[in-house]
């Protein structure tokens, strides 16, 4: 299992170094897709490793990042986002309940993240208003991610 | 070497600090993949210990409100289904509010404390200082007579997420009820109110819409209460309750500001003096989860014989 995520990892690595050589690779779509407004794969990619930059250092919430491989994390959170907000990609990683349950995140750790992940997107120059188009997306995960 | 070199140079940060921090991340992570043995990190935090904060202040900012007038969270005038302070459903929050509401002819001042539990229940009190200014004078009262009333509210939270339901529009909903305890009993029996105490009774909807970045607020209140009970409670018109509308809506320009209008529609008991809607217009700013400004322009109609009462309101909201 460890081997496998070892791996899978390494190749994300690479995907990444693809991606990033080769930005024009992506896809373009309709301009109005939520994707487009955040600036497709690049700029989704842009705030989701700033986020993880930002959490790992938050003392709130560092803990939750124990023992994880945080390029392999970055790599899902994109493709998930990528796919959520009507990008050409597919989310091919575990449910929402299943990849967090180990983890048993309170309510505080949910909201500590999203806060992150706002100053992350204010940072990267994300409109607040097409922040909280994604966020609306994501809110209804709480669900899910709290167990606690 | 040569891919972590690549990766590095390719990715621009904006800032610096960020910048190393993230690098690192990359490196240790690619450092770490290829590796056949187990993480280094044996597991001192593997056992995740359920140590919940009881003060853990983890709501999102400004998902506590403000404290109203009456003293609970809510907006400026009229109460919201939030619970108010930041303490998520496994910890306790608590707010202290003053605030300076200042028209043409009239002063008041409320001071308060809340207690939320749990995110959900609320518990608060507020006392009221009504200052007729010189308005106390020329009805035989003094200048600078003031109507002094104590608030005490409860709030359970019944249903619903006002934040987290994006998926549905199910409001976050609650129940509360407000006590209230006037001391110029003689001179509310003087100007036609029944009783110098009251409770009020409401039921409040709040919904964030997200992708409007809006929030909108509906509460029904049973009241017998004459200007908030700052003259008394039911009168010779009307000594009954009735049952009021009151509405909020909020528009989100940041994280951490809003700008938003009120309606309160209220009773009219007395003969002696017209009672009207309360409007009030906001901005609110919530710097950090432990302190809130609020600044309104508010109409309050004719109080007390006196016309068209406009003016000033500033609250200060101070909690965890």
């Amino acid at each position: 299992m460890e081997a496998i995520s070892r791996m899978r990892a390494r190749l994300c690595a690479l995907c990444v170094v693809a991606l990033l050589a080769t930005p024009s690779c992506t896809a373009p779509v309709g301009e109005t897709t939520l994707y487009a407004d955040l600036g497709g794969e690049a700029g989704i990619t842009r705030f989701v490793t700033e986020v993880l930059a930002i959490s790992v250092a938050d003392p709130r919430i560092a803990k939750d990042f124990d023992n994880i491989n945080l390029v392999w994390l970055r790599d899902h959170i994109v493709r998930q986002f990528c796919e959520l907000t009507g990008g050409p990609c597919r989310y091919t990683g575990r449910g929402m309940y299943a990849s967090h349950k180990g983890l048993h995140l309170a309510t505080s750790n949910f909201n500590f993240f999203v806060e992150d992940l706002q100053i992350a997107m204010d940072h990267e120059g994300v409109p607040f208003p097409t922040q909280n188009r994604l966020l609306k997306i994501l809110a209804p995960m709480y669900h899910d991610i709290v167990t606690r | 070497m040569g891919l972590r070199t690549v990766t590095a140079t390719a990715i621009r940060w904006r800032a610096a600090g960020l910048a190393v921090i993230v690098a690192a991340i990359t490196t240790a992570a690619q450092a770490q993949a290829p590796a056949p043995t187990p993480p280094p990190t044996p597991p001192p935090a593997a056992a995740p210990a359920p140590s919940v904060d009881l003060f853990d202040s983890g709501k999102l900012l400004a998902t506590s409100g403000v404290s109203q007038i009456e003293g609970a969270a809510g907006g400026g005038l009229t109460p919201w289904a939030l619970i108010t302070g930041y303490e998520t459903r496994d910890a306790i929050g608590a707010n202290a509010h003053y605030t300076f509401v200042h028209t043409g002819s009239y002063t008041l001042h409320s001071t308060g404390a809340s207690i939320g539990l749990f995110d959900r229940v609320e518990l608060s009190y507020a006392r009221e200082i009504f200052d007729t200014r010189k308005v106390g004078g020329k009805l035989g009262l003094g200048n600078g007579f003031t109507f002094n009333e104590d608030v005490f509210g409860a709030k359970l939270r019944v249903a619903g997420d006002a934040v987290y339901d994006q998926d549905t529009l199910m409001p976050q909903t609650a129940v509360g009820l407000q006590y209230k305890r006037n001391d110029q009993s003689a001179v509310i029996h003087a100007i036609g109110g029944k009783s110098a105490e009251g409770v009020d009774f409401y039921g409040t909807a709040t919904k964030l819409f997200l992708e409007q970045s809006v929030l909108l607020n509906a509460t029904v209140r049973a009241t017998r209460a004459n200007q908030l009970g700052i003259l008394g409670f039911g009168g010779d018109r009307n000594s009954g309750y009735s049952a009021e509308f009151e509405g909020s809506a909020a528009y989100l320009l940041s994280r951490k500001t809003a700008i938003g209008f009120e309606y309160r529609a209220k009773p009219n008991n007395l003969s002696f003096a017209a009672e009207n809607r309360w409007l009030d217009v906001f901005i609110a700013y919530f710097p950090t989860r432990n302190v809130s400004l609020t600044l309104a322009a508010v109409d309050l109609g004719d109080i007390a014989g006196q016309r068209r009462q406009r003016g000033v309101y500033l609250s200060v909201q101070a909690g965890f």
